[in-house]
């Protein structure tokens, strides 16, 4: 087993058992000197958009010109997205831990001759702390990762999803031959009980109940149970699935398999979204070499247990995140929900017992098999145990994607992992749980982040978008944002959700005019709670949150919309008048080059004018300005 | 491309006639026609057995299938919510007086398509506005701009 060392040898063998694997592993670890030196090239898609690949290429072709000895030639390895996306691309230097940020193409000379050659860091390459100014040279120091807990994403970052051998480096598919070897499946069912997983996806459902529930139906009518994972991440300002799936395929298909023992399923499907290029690909890729391997298929690791999975684009319908959507989808139907019950877990995919799961929430799996339910129960807050991913976005310094332990509070993972609101001492609202979710404010920043919590204040966890915003941020138009989200993704079946929509836009449409009043406003209340009570699925049952959450927190601001006529964030069109300020205007004209309207006049290096009557505001000029002399009120 | 029996056969003979694969063979047919046109539509519900009136419900219901043919190049200008209180809007507009298109349409040299998309998940990079694949980090109309003005040269 040893001498198996190359990608293409993969194809060639499949692991008879537990031992091969463990094995395998140590061949993999035994070919690997820990004490060579690896760069890492962050390759997610943001990475990537940054230029990240021309970063590679140009580091590859530096070292090989470097004349460095072959015992001292680092590796090279592209990695899935490492979370701190705004200070992207991430070149990161193991085993040193040396972190360098904004890194372009001719910056590589430098790391190669001061870092390689000489052993000192790129001084200007390094992070700097905002408050202290201080250079902070390794990324365990930096306070984004610092602070989090990372278990889920614990491998991206340092792996290579595209090489299952990575993978298996850092114990990938133990939890697997654990389970498969010295577990019942009753057993695995019941760590997952202990365990006490939530649904990662949305409604923090018990998953270890659904297994349960699923496992006695399966009993009452034998027959195939199917498994599904749900990566169809259709939240706007979210990436959580989209970065486990790119990152690490394999902890995805690992967890599904452990599932599949516990359920006695053979058939998994997971649903990835189509807008999502680069998880399809490294999906397909880990799927291929965990299957010639023999982790996946028929007679996995030698215990005659078989589990396959097939991978599903999803087509474009946010409605799909909902089970009984999903399975239609699946089925090749129209995605439109049913009533439940029965539940999936009951009558799924063709009439048989299924059970969908986030992504997230597989991702967890291997690790509470691994480490055990104690361990994972002790991590969080009780009722909401483990750890969450959250896209931290909108307007915070930090913008990526982090993992918190639950009940960590609000103000702490904007303020310290996220470093704060850029140019301002505190944030206005974060929005969390997706379209459906609520909008918290400030008042209430040290409010846990855990299930209970979040529905309490009348936002929810949903999948884990916080998106963070300041007085710049109109909650109106934040509101009338996600209700028009919702009602174009409403997929028509139920009236309240179909009709009630569209009316709650109507009012939202009228407020952010200036018009309507404060009996409308009341009006809109009750529409919206009719919507809540009658829909037949949670899109619709759950669409009100962002407009009865800003009406509860943020009513004043309603107020100064339909009485005072006034945008007090300056955002809604119909409310505000752009200006240029003379004071700070150059006379460059780029304004006035840019206007559609041709409505802003003045002379070359004189503060120029804008001819309120005519300009549409269109906003072009203040987002061309070069000195931001452009003003709203 | 013309719709050649061919094309659609290679594209079929990958699915066993049963109807769960109806959408997956539908988004393979748009991959390789960058629509759907409805004599591949026949085809394809013929091929597994189910109505056509079925074909197009799937077709009509999901938002990534196209019914018309695309332009050369297609502009995705994400309205996510990071992008949406960055001015993602504005870009669409922006775009919309530049092309001289509403978005969800072609131009009518059928050089660009303009559309919006709910979420890229690069949130980090808002706004973001995809092109032929390639995202455009922190997108400003100077960019696009400058960007419409080289695929149209190119």
């Amino acid at each position: 087993m040893a001498q198996v060392s190359t990608a293409r040898r993969i194809e060639d063998f499949r692991l008879p058992s537990a031992e091969a694997l463990a094995a395998y592993r140590e061949s993999i670890l035994a070919e690997r000197d820990p004490n060579r030196t690896v760069i890492i090239v962050c390759h997610g898609t943001g990475c990537i958009a940054n230029g990240s690949p021309k970063v590679a290429a140009a580091l590859r072709k530096a070292i090989a010109g470097a004349g460095l000895s072959a015992q001292v030639i680092p590796e090279i390895k592209t990695t899935g997205c490492h979370g701190f996306c705004s200070r992207g691309p991430l070149v990161i230097l193991h085993p040193s831990g040396l972190f360098y940020q904004k890194v372009k193409e001719n910056d590589v000379e430098d790391i190669v001759n001061t870092t390689l050659l000489e052993g000192k860091p790129v001084e200007r390459l390094l992070y700097t702390d905002p408050h202290t100014g201080e250079p902070i040279p390794h990324d365990y120091e930096i306070p984004f990762y610092k602070y989090q807990q990372r278990i889920v994403l614990r491998n991206i970052g340092k792996i290579d999803p595209a090489d299952i051998r990575d993978t298996l480096a850092v114990g990938g598919y133990q939890a697997l031959a654990k389970a498969l070897t010295t577990m019942t499946p009753d057993k695995v069912l019941g760590a997952i009980e202990a365990a006490g997983l939530r649904g990662r996806g949305g409604a923090g459902f018990l998953t270890g109940r659904k297994w349960r529930f699923a496992v006695e139906n399966a009993r009452k009518s034998p027959g195939p149970v199917y498994i599904v994972g749900n990566g169809d991440e259709g939240d706007p300002g979210a990436f959580m699935d989209r970065t486990l799936m790119e990152g690490d395929p394999h902890a995805v298909l690992e967890g599904m398999a452990i599932g599949a023992y516990a359920l006695g399923a053979h058939q998994g499907y997971i649903y990835v979204r189509l807008e999502y290029p680069l998880a399809i690909k490294h999906l397909n890729i880990a799927l291929e070499q965990a299957r010639s391997l023999g982790l996946l298929g028929e007679n996995i690791l030698g215990t005659g247990f078989n589990f396959d999975i097939q991978i599903n684009r999803g087509a474009g319908a946010f409605v799909c995140g909902e089970e009984t959507a999903l399975i239609a989808s699946l089925e090749g139907r129209v995605g439109e929900p049913v009533p439940r019950p029965p539940y999936p877990a009951e009558k799924g995919l063709w009439g048989r017992p299924t059970i969908i799961n986030n992504v997230e929430t597989w991702g967890n799996v291997p690790q509470i098999i691994e480490n055990g339910a104690n361990w994972y129960a002790r991590i969080g807050v009780p009722h909401s145990t483990g750890t969450k991913i959250f896209s931290l976005v909108g307007k915070v310094n930090n913008v990526g994607l982090v993992e918190v332990p639950m009940g960590i509070t609000l103000d702490r993972i904007v303020n310290e992992i996220g470093g704060g609101v850029p140019g301002r001492d505190s944030f206005k609202a974060v929005q969390t749980g997706g379209p459906s979710g609520g909008c918290i404010p400030y008042a209430l920043k040290d409010t846990p982040v855990d299930f209970d919590s979040l529905t309490k204040v009348g936002a929810m966890m949903g999948s884990g978008g916080m998106i963070v915003m300041d007085q710049r941020d109109c909650m109106v138009d934040v509101a009338r944002y996600f209700l028009h989200f919702l009602q174009e993704e409403s997929c028509g079946k139920c009236l309240p959700c179909r009709m009630g929509l569209k009316a709650m836009l109507e009012y939202m449409d009228k407020f952010a005019q200036g018009q309507g009043s404060a009996r409308d406003i009341d009006d809109l209340h009750s529409l919206a709670r009719a919507i809540m009570k009658g829909s037949l699925c949670a899109l619709g049952g759950t669409s009100p949150n962002p407009v009865l959450t800003t009406l509860k927190y943020f009513k004043d601001e309603y107020l100064a919309h339909v009485e005072d006529h006034r945008c007090p964030a300056g955002v809604c069109k119909d409310l505000i008048t752009y200006a240029i300020d003379p004071e700070i205007c150059n006379g460059c004209g780029v304004c006035a080059r840019s206007c559609p309207q041709g409505c802003i006049s003045g002379q070359k290096k004189k503060p120029h004018i804008i001819d309120a009557s005519a300009c549409i505001r269109c906003g072009m000029c203040m987002d061309e300005c070069p000195v931001n002399a452009v003003t709203v009120t | 491309m013309s719709v050649t029996f061919k094309a659609l056969e290679n594209i079929l003979e990958k699915y066993p006639p049963s109807s769960e694969h109806l959408i997956s063979a539908l988004q393979d047919v748009q991959a390789k026609f960058n629509y759907l046109p409805p004599e591949a539509m026949t085809a394809v519900c013929d091929h597994f057995g189910v109505p056509l009136s079925r074909g197009w419900a799937v077709a009509t219901f999901f938002k990534s299938f196209r019914l018309e043919p695309r332009g050369i190049h297609g502009i995705k200008v994400c309205l996510g919510t990071a992008c949406h209180l960055k001015g993602g809007a504005r870009l669409v507009e922006g775009l919309e007086r530049e092309l001289g298109v509403c978005r969800g349409h072609t131009t009518k040299d059928q050089s660009f398509d303009l559309d919006t998309v709910n979420c890229v998940g690069a949130c980090a990079l808002a706004p973001v506005v995809v092109v032929d694949e390639n995202y455009q980090p922190n997108a400003t109309h100077r960019k696009l701009r400058k960007m419409v003005k080289d695929l149209k040269k190119a």
